[in-house]
């Protein structure tokens, strides 16, 4: 396995907090999706979530930015707290949150309008008064994209290649000037010259933002996170499945010397 | 002979051959039966009409009983101004209405019933279009016979594919670049206006054309709605506040009367209307091919 020399293993609790979570359980309609998760994520760190399918990884994760209250069945018990706010309070507004916090999806979903465009998108809703052209060269070039595309920014972002896309998702979202970046499995529909790309922009986004990557591939976890989640799944009395979180730790922790068997198991593949 | 059972030649005699070419016969049979009314009613329409294929018929008016010359540059430009009428009215509400069914609704019980209504209204004859219009707006003597009675009743007829396509256009809008614009901190309408309804576009512009291909050859909703002129529109407004030709119609009460010059204009006015919808149809091609979902 890679063993990658910029991840952080100083204690969690010793690090500025972004987002403490206390107890919570998550819902649709009557199911229970999530049960008694509490953990706290760093500021300006890699925290990645890991666990088997249905483990509520990534519904946690659009939790974050209140992406879940497109759902209309969904409902949330206990606290996410972001600097201090509690993020489900009634007097909070989820575009607020939403502006603050960047989520860039599993599928590569640039909108269906010029790489410029794309780009200039978020900065024109959240009413942006600075020079967009220069907001557009400075998020490709964070995105490690503007060599490629800065010739043909006219074009659809379709014509580009799924990692291009990716990654223009991502300048999308840092175009927006989040705080924050939450990422669904950004590589899974990606080849891996692609992931590899995603994944040192992640390590160089790190310095402006905290991301928080949900993935299923192990050794990216390893590769790219400072401090790793593992979650799991049980079934209930009722046959459905509800997820918690085992084990939080720094990741070289999580997958070399966890405490407990489960999280064991899954890092050496034995199940999962 | 031995190896009969591996041998991989063709047997055009065997079977299952002769049932294959026998089917493939029939279903060719069909195809070709099933495209001789089209042809034929384009090429006799198109022979017939071309004849009188003219300038004057662009510029002049009708000739009167009994005379020739003269053209049907009137009920073109009436046929042009009904479908405007109809287009204006119907475009703006039906596409906003298929945005709250397939934006802001959620699928509740209005958007149902609404989607219900739409599907109901698409298979009503457009003879009760006409009747709802004439009842609504010449019966009551709020304008009378007139462009504008025949562009409401155009609209009535538009609506439900416009509403349907449009609403279709839009649920293929994926909902991962619904989320994406949510996930920059856009509103609800920033998403709709900006995003989704402009990749929608091309559908809903194929949706409306194809509209508009069916309002320009109805004549059963013109006929007590618009009625028929044989002069000039006055100017607007008043122009689209009186009775007005409109091709469809002027073909409908030419092609009976037992005048020659008549009947040809109805057979010009015939090949006009086709050529209006074939236009149409083509443009609908065009723009559906500019798909982006």
């Amino acid at each position: 396995m890679m063993e990658n020399m910029e991840q952080d293993t100083i204690p969690v609790e010793n690090l500025q907090t972004v987002f403490s979570l206390e107890h919570v359980d998550i819902y649709y309609g009557d199911y229970r999706a999530v049960r008694d998760v509490t953990f706290t994520i760093p500021k300006n760190k890699i925290t990645a979530f890991i666990g088997p399918s249905g483990c509520g990884k990534s519904t946690i994760l659009r939790c974050l930015n209140r992406l879940n209250d497109l759902i209309e069945i969904f409902h949330l018990d206990g606290k996410i707290n972001y600097h201090g706010q509690d993020l489900y309070a009634s007097d909070i507004d989820p575009i607020e949150v939403r502006k603050r916090i960047g989520m860039v999806f599993q599928k590569p979903n640039p909108f269906p309008k010029t790489i410029y465009d794309n780009i200039a998108y978020g900065a024109r809703v959240n009413n942006f008064k600075g020079d967009l052209d220069d907001l557009v060269e400075t998020s490709l070039r964070r995105a490690v994209l503007w060599d490629e595309v800065k010739d043909k920014l006219g074009e659809s972002g379709f014509s580009l290649s799924g990692g291009q896309q990716q990654r223009l998702c991502i300048a999308r979202t840092i175009a927006a000037q989040p705080e924050v970046v939450l990422m669904d499995e950004p590589c899974s529909a990606l080849d891996p010259i692609s992931t590899l790309k995603i994944e040192e922009l992640m390590h160089e986004l790190k310095e402006n933002y905290t991301i928080i990557i949900v993935t299923h591939n192990m050794q990216q976890a390893t590769r790219v996170a400072d401090y790793t989640a593992f979650f799991n799944a049980e079934a209930t009395d009722k046959g459905s499945k509800v997820g918690f979180l085992v084990e939080y730790d720094n990741t070289e922790t999580i997958f070399g010397n966890p405490r407990h068997q489960d999280t064991r198991d899954y890092v050496s593949g034995r199940f999962g | 002979m031995e190896n009969q059972g591996l041998s991989l030649k063709k047997k055009p005699t065997s079977p299952r051959a002769l049932f294959d070419s026998f089917w493939t016969g029939v279903a060719s049979l069909c195809m070709i039966i099933t495209l001789i009314p089209l042809f034929a009613v384009l090429i006799f329409v198109g022979i017939q009409g071309f004849r009188q294929i003219n300038f004057d018929l662009f510029t002049q008016l009708p000739p009167p009983p009994g005379l020739s010359e003269g053209g049907i540059a009137n009920a073109i430009i009436g046929t042009l101004v009904t479908v405007a009428i109809g287009t204006i009215i119907s475009v703006p509400f039906g596409v906003l209405a298929a945005v709250y069914l397939s934006e802001f609704s959620g699928d509740n019980q209005v958007a149902k019933w609404v989607r219900f209504a739409t599907n109901v209204l698409s298979g009503v004859p457009s003879i009760i279009a006409g009747v709802f219009a004439y009842g609504l707006l010449v019966a009551t003597g709020i304008v009378g016979f007139s462009a504008v009675a025949g562009g409401v009743a155009l609209a009535v007829l538009m609506l439900p594919t416009i509403v349907r396509t449009t609403d279709e256009a839009l649920q293929i809008v994926p909902q991962d670049v619904r989320w994406a614009a949510f996930g920059v901190g856009a509103y609800n309408y920033q998403t709709v206006l900006k995003v989704v309804l402009p990749a929608a576009i091309p559908s809903i512009l194929t949706g409306v054309t194809l509209a508009v291909a069916r309002a320009a050859g109805e004549t059963a909703p013109l006929i007590f709605t618009a009625l028929y002129s044989n002069f000039w529109p006055s100017a607007p407004p008043k122009g689209l506040l009186e009775p007005i030709a409109t091709l469809s119609v002027l073909v409908y009460n030419y092609a009976i009367v037992p005048f020659k010059p008549q009947q040809e204009l109805a057979w010009a006015g015939s090949l006009i209307l086709v050529l209006l919808v074939l236009i149409t149809s083509v443009t609908a091609r065009i723009a559906t091919r500019q798909k982006t979902y």
